[in-house]
């Protein structure tokens, strides 16, 4: 067609070099700032829920480790019956036991100690009834079930606590963090969803006569849809990036902290309750996936949302 | 190519804006389509790139039934029609040559394939030393001539023109058309609207005329 010129060419030199192309969508129009802040405000809450959740996991499985190796055999005195005995019996059965590694007897001036924290040390418990404890370091998960019944039979005053109760309602508790933290994670991510939402509606609004034009050129709604993705997905990225390693940073720090601030009285009771305070690698994974889940929730919800909005605009 | 069968359109409740109409536009044809301001001639261009469908009556475009044509037909269809309209609709925010190969760039044709075809073009249009400004800082003949190079870019089989020699002084504006008509004898069927009657009776070719929404045809 250029070949039939009959317009005048009033140029002097053309560039014919590589051009770069600029985005389709004026990137004035839309609020990019702001919406990179709420991406990484967004990411920065699902990802200190996430850690908090593996800190706690974590913590928990060691608990429940600690207290799964250890067995204690209560031995209550009963009249007529010789309390020196039934701790020796009770210890030379538990002993025979497959799965017993040690056992530590508690003498009696070591149980009344035990005592002491409760009824103080002016007191002269002497008289008093005090049950003899055995302490059994265990290896895996033994079977007492014949422990169990000799002690029945041998030492009728005898309990053995094999600490199954708690380890149960520690895992109960462990997964109650762990459901609750996935679902402040959903609740963030639909507000996330929601947010990109509304930003990307205005951002058509924003870009109307473009959309126009595109589509009078020829434009089809998946390259329009593609347009605003590539445009969404630059903002959830670095908003991800944002939030996620603000994440990173504030554990780093929690954990920094935590090391120096480590036997001081507030020191322990955050060690008690989240170990060593350290994320660890599983938890650092967590956030950088969750960072990225962000980032394609955002570039996925502006592109449904556009094509809805161009089925609608049709 | 074009054929409209008792064609009417009205929007939402008010009044019929184009009533009856019946013709057609052959491939390779050239007719000017005119009428007072306000007689629908946009609107009726606008319909010749399903981009407003009939309330009553029959629109083909290319052998194809507008009513019945989804989203993926309509798009190729603007594939093949170049419009040139009135307010030009170039975007601001990219350069004039960036806006000539939007159709290209738009079906996805990669940049070091159409840049030797674009900027060809735009000397040819008389804007080769104006690919790297925005629209905003050309003149009212140079944005016209730049939505000219945007709409012939796909070699269109059919152009439609909205006013193109309305933004132009009379030397340029005879110019345009002897572009147009020169396009037209490469096989491109040509659309122009205008209410310039004398440059109209310098052509003799057809002519549509649309009067209060019905339309007579002469020539």
């Amino acid at each position: 067609m250029p070949a039939q010129a009959s317009m005048p060419d009033d140029s002097t030199q053309a560039r014919p070099e590589k051009l770069r192309e600029t985005p389709l969508l004026a990137a004035g129009s839309i609020a990019g700032r702001a919406l990179v802040i709420v991406v990484a405000i967004m990411t920065f809450l699902a990802s200190m829920t996430a850690g908090t959740v593996e800190l706690v996991a974590s913590a928990s499985s060691s608990w429940r480790s600690d207290i799964a190796r250890e067995s204690t055999i209560q031995i209550r005195p009963r009249p007529g019956r010789d309390m020196e005995r039934d701790v020796a019996r009770a210890a030379e059965l538990a002993r025979a036991t497959a799965g017993v590694q040690t056992l530590k007897i508690y003498t009696r001036s070591e149980s009344e100690r035990l005592l002491e924290p409760w009824l103080g040390t002016g007191l002269d418990i002497g008289e008093l009834p005090v049950p003899r404890l055995i302490e059994l370091r265990v290896a895996g998960t033994p079977d007492f079930t014949i422990l169990r019944r000799q002690l029945a039979a041998d030492v009728p005053s005898a309990t053995l606590d094999d600490h199954r109760q708690w380890i149960q309602r520690l895992g109960a508790m462990a997964g109650a963090m762990v459901i609750a933290g996935l679902i402040i994670m959903m609740l963030v991510l639909i507000a996330t969803a929601l947010a990109i939402a509304f930003a990307t509606r205005g951002a058509m609004a924003g870009n109307r006569d473009i959309i126009e034009v595109l589509n009078l050129v020829g434009a089809s709604d998946g390259f329009i849809a593609r347009e605003f993705q590539r445009h969404f997905l630059r903002l959830g990225l670095k908003g991800g990036a944002l939030g996620g390693g603000g994440a990173m940073l504030a554990f780093w720090m929690a954990g920094f902290f935590a090391s120096r601030w480590n036997a001081t009285p507030g020191g322990d009771q955050l060690e008690a309750l989240f170990g060593t305070f350290a994320l660890g690698f599983r938890g650092y994974l967590a956030v950088i996936v969750i960072a990225i889940i962000v980032a394609i929730t955002t570039a996925v919800v502006s592109r449904v949302t556009v094509y809805r909005n161009l089925r609608g605009l049709d | 190519m074009v054929r409209f069968e008792n064609v009417s359109l009205r929007y939402g409740l008010g009044a019929e804006i184009l009533r009856d109409l019946s013709f057609e536009i052959k491939p390779s044809s050239f007719q000017f389509l005119s009428g007072p301001s306000g007689s629908g001639k946009t609107t009726l261009l606008k319909m010749m790139l399903a981009t407003l469908k009939p309330t009553r009556g029959l629109v083909h475009l290319f052998g194809q039934d507008v009513g019945r044509m989804d989203k993926d037909s309509v798009t190729l269809l603007r594939r093949k029609v170049g419009i040139v309209l009135q307010d030009f609709r170039l975007l601001d925010h990219l350069t004039t040559y960036e806006n000539v190969a939007l159709p290209l760039r738009v079906q996805g044709q990669s940049e070091d394939r159409y840049r030797p075809e674009v900027i060809e073009l735009l000397r040819w249009v008389g804007l080769g030393d104006r690919l790297h400004v925005p629209p905003s800082i050309l003149s009212g003949g140079e944005k016209q001539r730049a939505a000219i190079a945007r709409a012939l870019i796909v070699r269109p089989e059919l152009l439609l023109a909205d006013e193109p020699t309305g933004n132009v002084d009379p030397v340029l504006a005879k110019r345009l058309v002897r572009l147009f008509m020169e396009l037209n004898k490469l096989g491109t069927a040509i659309v122009m609207a205008t209410h310039d009657w004398a440059l109209m009776d310098q052509i003799p070719e057809r002519r549509l005329i649309l009067t209060e929404g019905r339309m007579r045809i002469e020539g």
